[in-house]
């Protein structure tokens, strides 16, 4: 396929495999403990286990799953939250794919929907403004989630929605920002990340700037990364020599995708209809501060929050759940307690499970290599193959 | 009384004589579905108009054939029954009567069987365009007729607008299977070769876009057809093919798994030779699917003996229904009941069931 194989070349992945060993070889620390880093994007770990990128990397060097699927971090009470109002009579639920199966403390969307509630699969707002307009009697309510990759299209809706005086239209704003979850991840004691694969798409919306603290004042090298396989190898071999070089500056790989200062039209559509909240709730990171964003007072008509009864009741994660011990990187998926018992992508528990992007469900689907007898790790580099 | 007396038997010139029945009304309605003479027309008009056999112009409770007749195809009877609900009806390819003969039949001929004859139970929604039924009906003879089988027995139910949405159909289909062909997912050995009969995933691509709510275009048509005669093609090619199965819902990925599970034995495919559509590619890449798990409805899977792979290949790309055949992976004895895919990357990668359901109402 054009313009997709070029990033796909297994000439290439190996040419950059040997450059990453190279490296790593010229980095002493190396040598005491891995090197770890963090890919902060679902989409980055997805990649990760689709392409077996991790093979192609030497064992000084190991990924540590980040926080950036948003469905994975969605705590289990806005779950709850969401299927009470899709409970309301007269209302409409829609919300993308991949948060229906998301258990809530009761149950999913999905079930929700098989006991009667109308809960509908959107691929845009914009396809859940159509049905407002379609359905004058009913109330349209959008369940709006994601980073600022989704946030601007969100922020569109709502600019649009007004724009027609549609009176039966509202979002349940569960929109998140990345950059105080990175903040609160370096904050944390038990980390010892060595550098950063930087989101693509959250940074085609922001730009690299507000990564800078990163580099500045914590020091620790990152890398704005593409999605596609040699994007990744590539980012990995950039981070690491930074690292080998003794520098942290906020690089840019995905430059054919990501400006300096991202989208301006985006970010003033996200500017005009969201404004920060004080607090947000992250499942198995806890609360942090101004990592949410919430409808602004001029667009408080299409807030779902302030037209309806949302019980918004704070839920507990389950405890046998290792969800937050993952997303930290503090434990890898496979040694999560319930992994693959009590917890499976059929059978959910913890959210990792649940989306493709999540770091448990990828683990489970791509990467169970070690426990069937693929020796992940020791494969060698030219993998054999006798096809 | 009167409707009997002015339905089916009708006082003319020529005498009294059985008029066949014609369906003047342009939508179905519940008289239909009643067993009155409205439905014997709608059976009369549409459906032995179009399938026209004897076996069910007899008009019976039940279609009768002779077991000597069976017996000369071969030593047993293979029995299968299939519901397709696909939405839309229509998609480029085929309709949901195409779907409904070919998918039983590919279930008959992965045994190995020789597919002779279909049921057909309708689900009519009140309020289906006559129209409709007929272009549905007239796709269900024509693949018939390419399959080489009857139908020979039917129903016909009507619902309540609501009830159902438009036509559900059911087929059940009877088919032989020659004497010594022994094919079963539990069959596949190592050292055997996996073959697939052309490209992946063409059928799911083709419903998703033909629902229209993507709003990316392209033109893919359904892969849907009767295997039967690719299936007699390959079996006479090499008559000791281990396992068959058709890769429909849940697609390749899924079939591969059922193999490797049931033999207890690795499969390895290699990304690089699986025959995939660009437009089936770019549809992917776009909507974040994988090809592996679409549906197709005219693939079937083949696990072969290495030493008779050419063969079959051979064969199978002499077949008007298996031009684009390739030989996409190999049968290991490690990780035992497990799909590992060699990415085009250089890594790999298990493959595994699909969870959950990436669309729904596929076929």
């Amino acid at each position: 396929m054009k313009f997709v194989d070029e990033f796909r070349d297994p000439e290439k992945a190996l040419a950059l495999a040997r450059e990453i060993r190279d490296v790593v070889a010229s980095i002493a620390s190396a040598r005491q403990r891995p090197l770890q880093i963090m890919e902060v994007c679902g989409g980055h770990t997805h990649s990760i286990f689709r392409y077996g990128i991790g093979q192609f990397l030497p064992d000084e060097v190991e990924f540590v799953h980040g926080p950036g699927c948003p469905v994975c971090v969605l705590p289990m009470g806005r779950v709850d939250d969401c299927v009470a109002l899709a409970e309301l009579p007269h209302v409409i639920f829609t919300t993308f794919g991949d948060a229906m199966r998301v258990p809530g403390s009761k149950k999913s969307l999905l079930k929700a929907k098989a006991d009667g509630a109308d809960v509908r699969m959107v691929y845009s707002p914009l396809d859940a403004l159509k049905l407002a307009r379609e359905n004058p009697g009913r109330e349209v309510i959008f369940f709006g989630l994601g980073f600022e990759t989704t946030m601007p299209s969100t922020a569109m809706t709502l600019i649009q929605a007004k724009a027609e005086g549609l009176r039966n239209f509202s979002l349940f704003c569960n929109h998140i920002t990345i950059i105080p979850t990175i903040k609160a991840i370096l904050d944390s004691p038990d980390l010892q990340l060595d550098g950063f694969l930087g989101p693509g798409h959250v940074s085609m919306v922001i730009g690299t700037r507000p990564y800078e603290f990163i580099a500045g004042h914590y020091g620790k090298p990152i890398t704005i990364a593409g999605f596609e396989p040699l994007d990744v190898l590539h980012s990995v071999w950039m981070v690491l020599k930074q690292i080998a070089d003794g520098r942290s500056e906020v690089e840019n790989q995905y430059a054919r995708i990501v400006p300096r200062d991202g989208n301006v039209r985006a970010l003033a559509a996200v500017h005009e209809v969201f404004e920060l909240r004080e607090f947000f709730e992250w499942r198995g990171l806890g609360s942090i501060d101004h990592s949410g964003v919430r409808v602004r007072e001029a667009y408080a008509e299409f807030d779902a929050e302030r037209k309806f009864p949302v019980p918004n009741l704070k839920i507990a994660d389950p405890k046998s759940c290792q969800c937050g011990e993952v997303l930290k990187g503090v434990i890898k998926p496979h040694e999560c307690k319930v992994f693959g018992t009590a917890c499976t992508p059929e059978m959910p528990l913890g959210s990792l499970m649940v989306s493709t992007e999540g770091a448990c469900a990828a683990y489970y689907n791509y990467g169970r290599i070690d426990t069937t007898g693929l020796k992940r790790k020791s494969m060698p580099l030219e993998v054999e193959s006798t096809l | 009384m009167n409707d009997r007396v002015s339905g089916m038997i009708v006082a003319s010139e020529q005498g009294l004589r059985r008029r066949s029945g014609k369906l003047r009304d342009t939508h179905i309605n519940l008289a239909h579905g009643s067993g009155g003479k409205a439905m014997r027309d709608l059976i009369e008009d549409v459906f032995l108009g179009a399938f026209d056999n004897p076996v069910l112009a007899a008009m019976e409770d039940q279609a009768v054939f002779s077991l000597a007749d069976l017996a000369r195809n071969g030593d047993r009877l293979a029995f299968t029954t299939d519901t397709f609900v696909v939405d839309p009806l229509f998609f480029p390819g085929g309709d949901i009567g195409t779907l409904a003969v070919a998918g039983t039949v590919n279930d008959l001929a992965m045994s190995g069987a020789i597919p002779l004859y279909l049921s057909c139970g309708m689900v009519l929604e009140e309020g289906l365009s006559v129209e409709v039924l007929r272009r549905v009906v007239a796709s269900m003879q024509r693949t018939a007729q390419l399959a080489g089988v009857t139908i020979v027995t039917g129903d016909t139910k009507v619902v309540e607008r609501g009830a159902a949405d438009k036509l559900f159909i059911n087929t059940a289909g009877v088919g032989v299977v020659p004497k010594d062909v022994a094919i079963s997912a539990r069959n596949a050995r190592v050292g055997d070769v996996v073959i697939i009969n052309g490209y992946l995933g063409d059928h799911g691509t083709a419903i998703l876009m033909a629902r229209n709510q993507l709003g990316v275009e392209c033109n893919v048509e359904s892969d849907c057809q009767p295997l039967g005669s690719l299936v007699a093609a390959m079996l006479a090619a090499c008559p000791d093919i281990h396992c068959l199965r058709d890769a429909t819902r849940g697609g390749v990925a899924t079939v591969l798994n059922e193999f490797a599970e049931s033999s207890n034995v690795a499969i390895r495919i290699k990304e690089s030779a699986l025959p995939i559509r660009e437009e089936v590619k770019g549809a992917c890449e776009i909507l974040g699917l994988d090809p592996l798990y679409l549906a197709n409805e005219g693939k079937l899977l083949a696990i072969v003996p290495a030493a008779q792979a050419d063969r079959v290949l051979a064969a199978m790309r002499a077949h008007p229904a298996g031009k684009h055949s390739e030989i996409i992976g190999e049968v290991t004895k490690e990780p035992a009941g497990v799909v590992v895919l060699h990415t085009g990357f250089g890594g790999q990668r298990i493959v595994d069931m699909l969870v959950g359901e990436q669309l729904p109402r596929i076929c």
